[in-house]
């Protein structure tokens, strides 16, 4: 069970938390200017990445605020832990998942989540 | 006291003034306090305890511990506590223990499965259902599998629920240490001392490891049993530190979180009443100190599986710790040094060691000048033992002389296997030691690390040096200081442990007559694997599976090694290169009732009632189950049936009016200045026009563009909505407007409250609803004018404050009236006892549906399945077409959402009204008879309309109505006429009222 620091409340075992997929997706738009593949894009495809990835969580049973972690899929390894106001504080290094570090807040995931 | 021929006169850990009485296989034994069921047994004699999985050959106890492979007995307390599976090795000895063997038939000395061995045997090779029962397909459900089955495998499961209780406990400590041997006791003293909280945890009853079997060991100056009780008592005092015997670490876990099970009533003669049998401990650690141990391994020759056969470092240890000679006259195979340390201590205690046959060169210990009288021979092979059920006789070969031993008890001492299962458990990476021959912790993963013989230090005064180090450096990570450097106390040992060992099959295994075997307890032998190498299996993790190798209860602990060992022989590729089958929790079988705990019963997936809860069980409903919801699915009275009920209550409801309970629809507070806009962003509806007082029909979409949730808002002021959910959809809605909130529009000032558990919701419906309503209301008109239907406000009813809707789903005149929910019971009697002049009905959840689907209004999940669209279902006009954005609005452009053949909702009636549809059914074109254009979502007895009704999905409907389509029944497709979906009052007179 990962032991995750809620930027809000402190570290606190996974039971308490909701994993929200994906972070930092952008929900393009306005609609007139998205093509349909770009959102069937934003829609269904998600990197799903083995290695360094950053990922929204719900602090579901405690304050219910959502915030970001940058975890090691593989390992678990959390690299770090930001508001979903914030940007990821890691340097971007190449190949790193973020599209554009500056670009926040994250994404909701429209019920899908 | 009974004599128990093979206890010696003194020395060991039992107490010999306690003698327990137990039963094997309704056989009649004794033991002493102390004793485990194995050491029991071997005092009485008794080697033979199981017949192997699958060739049911005669099985004795092997090992001391965890590893057991052959001794799995069933334990039986009563009819529902019968524990199958337990290793001998672990269960301790109570008076009146009632143990039984398993997998044999009809007993362990005359077991007519045992054909399987002498002459079946070569038919049934590594994966030979695989090859042989290919043919006919059918027959492999019908008569082989159900026939493999019942001739293989272990013990029976209880049919009775457990009547025990589990407790579990959530700790934190800042270094935990695994392991009560030499290096987990030095390790937790270390750590303890710093300061730490330290968790200790054994799986056995008493701590101390190998320290329990030590003889002529001294340890800074005392006896090593003298160290071992001041040490243990030591930490006993320090408040720091929380001592776990029969508490083993099953798991690691990531972030440092181990499972720990504690097996506390299993010892006990008679369970105390309301004690819990095990507490399950789930531990966050900041260090981890593993101090695992090593495992013996054993060594693979011909007929190396005959009771009596067994390791020798147990075989000495069942000596020390419980004063019992697994036999008069012992052979020993050995490959590691130990055997002569096993030698010596059995010789002093008067037991004849025939022989040790080494077979490896002659090792520099092999000559100790006290062993006079036991033959010892050097590269010797092993060529195989004879005897029933007990072995006889060894007969070993040296250069190219061959002799044959008489003997009792053949010892293995193939060396030891570092235990490295809980590191392995937590993704540390191994690595091989080509030194010691051993798979050994390398690079950690975790805050860990390992100490003693389970990463190679083997040796006692190593292992509790290391022990120190390990724990101070876990103390150190924790963040204690511990002060200047320590060294490891003096020891002497008379005879230590050495070195050496063999991994692989014995030079005389190959081509052998007997079965030379390499797991023990799935009966895989040396030739099984070579077989799995020459037909292709090369990868370990394939030969596993194929030759099910490790795959049993004791998942390989004493086979793995071995294993590997003859693949890499065979393929000619080094052990290293071949790899390693991952280790997995748990370490050890572990009971569903410790990972359960609480949760079982009314505390598995606790009930939702409503505050009428008790009046609708007092009334004689039938309840059904909406997620957690217990909801009323009807009012039945004497003699009536569903159907019955359900019809009375729709006409009723119709004719006069119903009260209904509609406490568990989701209800969430939206409220703040940007409310509206946070709404018309959610919803598919415009909301900033909707006037304060004001109701409106809400549809949720999620962001493809499908139906998630509806439900009704009300406006109780421009910056405050009171917003419905269905039952179902209350937390996935309020989840999903805060992520939208949070993450999408955190600009938006919004505060969202669930408000569901606060509001009892009484529904009011029929023409007589407001008859029966306006004298209980205070300070609200509710006339048809003054409150017209869609309104909402707040008022009073029987001096509580209450929020009064006019909503229907009915499709008649109706209200729901919203009290806070500790009054809810309280005006709930006042309403039903004023509608009792207006005969007013109580109805479920059953007449609700066919009542709202005379309407034809949707319910989601029903008409909905997460693939529909506003407009599908008929409901384009809720949504805000000037809007620019809502949730799934650009999904809704999409070709395929927007394409004009969809299925649509509309309703479907039968030729004969008596029959209703079934749910789910296919619907056909009777010009395409072949291919499905939709199914039936809904389907009741309209009693109202006094013929059946059906709501269905169908490609293109709204185009249809007036054909006639096919939908298919259990009898064979009957014909339906394609109407409109709504069936009764269509222009909506009777709500308006």
């Amino acid at each position: 069970m990962l032991l995750l620091e809620c930027p809000y409340c402190g570290p606190r075992a996974e039971i308490e938390f909701r994993y929200g997929g994906e972070s930092h997706i952008r929900r393009p738009g306005p609609h007139a200017e998205v093509s349909d593949a770009q959102w069937a894009d934003y829609l269904y495809n998600r990197k799903n990445l083995k290695g360094e990835h950053r990922e929204r969580w719900l602090h579901a049973a405690g304050c219910r605020r959502w915030f970001n972690v940058a975890r090691n899929t593989v390992t678990h390894q959390v690299l770090a832990v930001y508001k979903m106001t914030e940007p990821c504080p890691l340097p971007d290094d190449t190949g790193a998942p973020v599209g554009d570090p500056s670009m926040t807040p994250g994404t909701a995931m429209g019920g899908a989540a | 006291m009974t004599t128990t021929l093979f206890r010696t006169g003194s020395g060991g850990l039992i107490d010999r003034s306690r003698p327990l009485r137990f039963t094997f296989d309704g056989k009649s034994y004794s033991g002493l306090q102390g004793d485990t069921l194995a050491s029991a047994l071997l005092a009485n004699g008794v080697h033979l305890v199981g017949r192997s999985f699958k060739y049911h050959r005669p099985r004795g106890i092997m090992g001391i511990g965890a590893d057991e492979p052959n001794a799995l007995v069933g334990v039986r307390r009563d009819d529902a506590r019968y524990t199958p599976n337990l290793l001998a090795t672990q269960v301790e000895l109570y008076d009146g223990l009632d143990a039984v063997s398993q997998n044999r038939h009809p007993s362990l000395e005359n077991d007519r499965m045992a054909v399987n061995d002498r002459l079946l045997s070569r038919f049934i090779p590594a994966g030979f259902y695989y090859k042989t029962f290919m043919w006919p397909h059918k027959a492999w459900d019908r008569l082989y599998e159900p026939r493999i089955r019942a001739a293989a495998g272990l013990g029976v499961a209880p049919d009775k629920p457990d009547p025990d209780s589990y407790t579990q406990r959530y700790a934190h400590c800042d270094v935990l240490v695994i392991g009560a041997g030499p290096a987990g006791i030095t390790a937790a003293m270390e750590a303890a001392t710093a300061d730490a909280r330290v968790i200790l945890c054994d799986d056995r009853a008493a701590m101390g490891g190998s320290l329990l079997s030590a003889a002529s060991v001294t340890i800074a100056g005392k006896d090593s049993s003298v160290w071992l009780d001041e040490s243990l008592a030591a930490l006993a005092r320090m408040p720091n530190v929380t001592l776990l015997s029969r508490t083993i670490a099953f798991g690691y876990y990531p972030h440092n979180w181990i499972g720990l099970t504690e097996r506390l009533t299993d010892h006990l003669a008679v369970m105390p009443a309301g004690r819990p049998r095990e507490r399950l401990w789930q531990v966050r650690a900041k260090e981890v100190v593993i101090a695992a141990g090593a495992i013996e391994r054993p060594l693979v020759f011909p007929g190396n599986d005959r009771p009596g056969i067994m390791l020798a470092d147990a075989a000495r240890t069942y000596l020390q710790q419980y004063g019992v000679s697994v036999g008069r006259r012992v052979a020993i195979v050995a490959a590691h040094d130990s055997a002569y340390r096993a030698a010596h201590e059995l010789r002093a205690a008067g037991i004849a060691v025939v022989v040790i046959a080494d077979i490896r060169s002659r090792p520099a210990v092999a000559n100790p000048p006290d062993c006079a009288g036991t033959r010892i021979l050097s590269d010797a092979s092993i060529e195989g033992t004879t005897g029933k059920l007990r072995v006889t006789s060894i007969t070993l070969s040296a250069g190219s002389k061959r002799e044959t031993f008489a003997c009792d008890t053949v010892l293995m001492a193939g060396g030891f296997t570092p235990s490295v299962h809980l590191f392995s458990q937590s993704r540390g990476k191994l690595a091989w030691d080509p030194e010691l021959q051993a798979y050994l912790p390398g690079q950690s993963a975790e805050a860990e690390r390992s100490a003693g013989a389970c990463r190679g230090r083997f040796a006692l005064e190593e292992a509790l040096a290391d022990g120190m180090e390990a724990g101070r450096a876990a103390a150190r990570s924790a963040g204690f200081a511990t002060g200047v450097e320590v060294h490891g106390p003096a020891v002497t040992v008379s005879h230590p442990i050495g070195e050496g060992g063999h991994i692989g099959a014995t030079s005389s295994s190959k081509g052998a007559k007997d079965k030379a075997f390499v797991d023990w307890q799935n009966d895989v032998t040396a030739n099984d694997i070579l077989l799995a190498a020459r037909e292709g299996f090369i990868s370990i993790e394939h030969v596993k599976r194929y030759t099910t190798t490790g795959m049993a209860t004791d998942q390989g602990k004493l086979s793995n090694i071995n294993a590997l060992g003859i693949v890499s022989e065979a393929t000619g590729r080094t052990i290293p290169e071949i790899g390693l089958t991952t280790f997995r929790a748990p370490y050890t079988p572990i009971t569903f009732g410790s990972l359960a705990g609480r949760a079982r019963g009314d505390l598995f997936d606790p009930a939702r009632v409503t505050a009428f809860n008790d009046w609708a069980i007092e009334q004689g409903a039938v309840f059904e189950n909406v997620r957690n919801w217990k909801r009323a699915h009807y009012f039945p009275r004497p003699g009536e049936d569903m159907h019955a009920a359900v019809a009375r209550e729709c006409l009723q409801v119709r004719k006069s009016v119903g009260i209904f309970d509609a406490s568990t629809l989701g209800k969430i507070e939206v409220v703040g200045p940007d409310a509206a806009e946070f709404l018309n962003r959610f919803y598919v509806n415009a909301w900033t026009k909707l006037g304060v007082g004001k109701c409106r029909y809400g549809v949720l979409l999620r962001e493809d563009g499908f139906i998630l949730d509806d439900g009704v808002v009300g406006r109780l002021a421009p910056d405050r909505f009171h917003v419905t959910t269905t039952t179902g959809g209350a937390a996935r809605v309020l989840n999903m407007m805060e992520d939208y909130l949070q993450t999408e529009w955190p600009d938006l000032r919004v505060w969202l409250t669930s408000t569901t558990e606060q509001w009892s919701v009484i529904a009011v419906q029929g023409p007589n609803a407001r008859e029966v309503l306006s004298p209980l209301i205070e300070g609200l008109d509710v006339s048809a004018e003054a409150f017209p239907h869609m309104s909402i406000a707040d008022a009073q009813m029987c001096g509580v404050p209450m929020r009064l809707m006019r909503v229907s789903f009915t499709g008649e005149l109706g209200f729901e009236v919203n009290v806070p929910s500790g009054y809810g019971a309280m005006v709930w009697q006042a309403i039903w006892e004023r509608g009792k002049l207006y005969d007013m009905v109580p109805y479920g959840t059953e007449t609700m549906h066919v009542l709202r689907a005379e309407k034809g209004f949707i319910i989601v999940g029903q008409e909905t399945d997460g693939t529909v669209t506003p407009d599908d279902v008929g409901l384009a006009w809720a949504i805000g077409k000037a809007k620019p954005d809502f949730v799934g609005k650009r999904s809704l452009a999409r070709p395929a959402l927007a394409a004009s053949n969809r299925k649509q909702l509309v309703g479907l009636l039968t030729r004969n009204p008596q029959i209703a549809l079934e749910e789910g059914a296919q619907i056909v074109s009777p010009s395409a008879p072949g291919t499905s254009i939709g199914h039936v979502t809904s389907s009741y007895h309209s009693s109202v309309l006094k013929k059946s009704i059906a709501l269905a999905l169908v490609r293109g409907g709204r185009a249809r109505i007036g054909q006639i389509l096919h939908v298919s029944m259990p009898g064979g497709s009957i014909p339906v006429g394609v109407v409109a979906p709504v069936f009764f009052d269509p222009e909506g007179k009777r709500i308006n009222v």
